[in-house]
C-alpha cells in the first residue's frame, strides 16, 4: 500500500519537501481556520455584550497555568522525543514520547476536574454566552489533545514497528505527529489568556 | 528538516530547553500581569503580545519554521491572510 503514496520518506523534488509534511501543514491550515472562526464568534459575542464577566472571577486560573505549564512541556518532550529518534536512540525516543503521553493525560485530568468543578457550580454550555465560548473553544481543544494522545500512542507502540523496515519514514511520523501537537499547544497559548485572564 | 547530522540536534536540543525556560517565564508573566488590573483595551493588549511571543517560539522552534522549506512558508503566509480576514471581517462588520 505505502508504494502508492510516493516521497513520503524523501523530500519531494517540486516542493522540497515530504508528501506527510506537506500534508500535515495543510491540515494544521485548516486546523488554523477552525479556532480562527470560533476566536471571531468570540470576538463578535464578547463585543456585543452589556455583560461579560473576567475569565478569573468565574474560572480557577492557578489550575489552567498549571495545565499551561504541562502542555509547554508536553511540547519540549515531543520535540525530544523526535531528536532522540533522530539521533537513533530509541530508548530516549520512546521515554519522551510515553511523558508527552502522560503529560497529555495530566492535561486531560485536570481539564476533567476543572469541568466536574463548572458543572457543580451549576455553570453549563447553555449558562450564557461566557460559558458558551467557555466549553466550545475548551471541548474542541480538548478533543485534540485526546487525538493526539491517541496518535502518539499507537506510535509508541504498534506503530513503531516500522522504524526497523522504514526508519526515514517514520521519523516523518513523528514529525508530522509533533507538528499537530505543537499546534494544539499554540492554540492553548491562545486561549489561556483569551478565556482565564481577560 | 530531513537531512541532519548528529552535532546540529545535539545542538536543536539545548535550543529547545531555553525556549521551554522562556515559555515557563512568559507564562508566569503574563499571570502576574493579570493581577495588575489593568484596563481592559491595556490589559488585551499586553495579554495578546505575550501570547503571540509565546505562539511565535512555538511555531519558530518546535516547530521548525525558521529553517523550514520555502513552500511551507508560502501555505503559512496565505494562511494567516485568510485568518486575519476571517477574524476581522465579521469583527469590523459587527461594530
Amino acid at each position: 500500500m505505502s508504494a502508492l503514496i510516493r516521497y513520503i520518506s524523501k523530500p519531494h523534488p517540486v516542493s522540497g519537501v515530504t508528501n506527510a509534511k506537506l500534508g500535515i501543514w495543510c491540515f494544521l491550515a485548516s486546523e488554523l481556520m477552525l479556532f480562527g472562526g470560533l476566536f471571531s464568534a468570540y470576538i463578535v459575542l464578547r463585543g456585543s455584550a452589556s455583560e461579560w464577566p473576567h475569565g478569573s472571577a468565574v474560572l480557577n486560573v492557578p489550575l489552567a497555568t498549571l495545565n499551561t505549564l504541562i502542555l509547554i512541556s508536553s511540547s519540549v518532550t515531543m520535540v525530544m522525543s523526535w531528536a532522540s529518534l533522530a539521533l537513533k536512540n530509541l530508548k530516549k525516543f520512546r521515554f519522551h514520547l510515553s511523558m508527552t503521553i502522560l503529560l497529555s493525560l495530566a492535561f486531560l485530568v485536570i481539564k476533567g476536574f476543572e469541568y466536574h468543578s463548572k458543572f457543580e457550580h451549576h455553570h453549563f454550555p447553555s449558562t450564557d454566552n461566557f460559558f458558551g465560548m467557555y466549553f466550545t473553544l475548551t471541548g474542541l481543544h480538548a478533543i485534540h489533545i485526546l487525538g493526539g494522545v491517541i496518535v502518539n500512542a499507537y506510535l509508541l507502540f504498534p506503530g513503531s514497528k516500522l522504524y526497523e523496515t522504514e526508519p526515514e519514514q517514520f521519523l516523518g511520523r513523528i514529525e508530522a505527529a509533533g507538528l499537530y501537537w505543537h499546534f494544539v499547544d499554540l492554540v492553548w497559548i491562545f486561549l489561556f489568556p483569551v478565556l482565564y485572564l481577560l | 528538516m530531513s537531512e541532519h547530522s548528529q552535532e546540529e540536534i545535539s545542538k536543536h536540543v539545548r535550543t529547545y530547553i531555553s525556549v521551554f525556560a522562556a515559555l515557563a517565564a512568559l507564562t508566569i508573566i503574563t499571570v502576574a500581569i493579570s493581577y495588575l488590573h489593568l484596563s481592559t483595551g491595556l490589559a488585551i493588549a499586553v495579554a495578546l503580545f505575550v501570547a503571540t511571543i509565546k505562539g511565535s517560539l512555538v511555531v519558530a522552534y518546535f516547530m521548525h519554521l525558521i529553517s523550514e522549506a520555502k513552500i511551507i512558508r508560502y501555505i503559512l503566509i496565505l494562511t494567516a491572510i485568510f485568518f486575519l480576514v476571517l477574524l476581522l471581517l465579521p469583527a469590523i462588520g459587527h461594530f
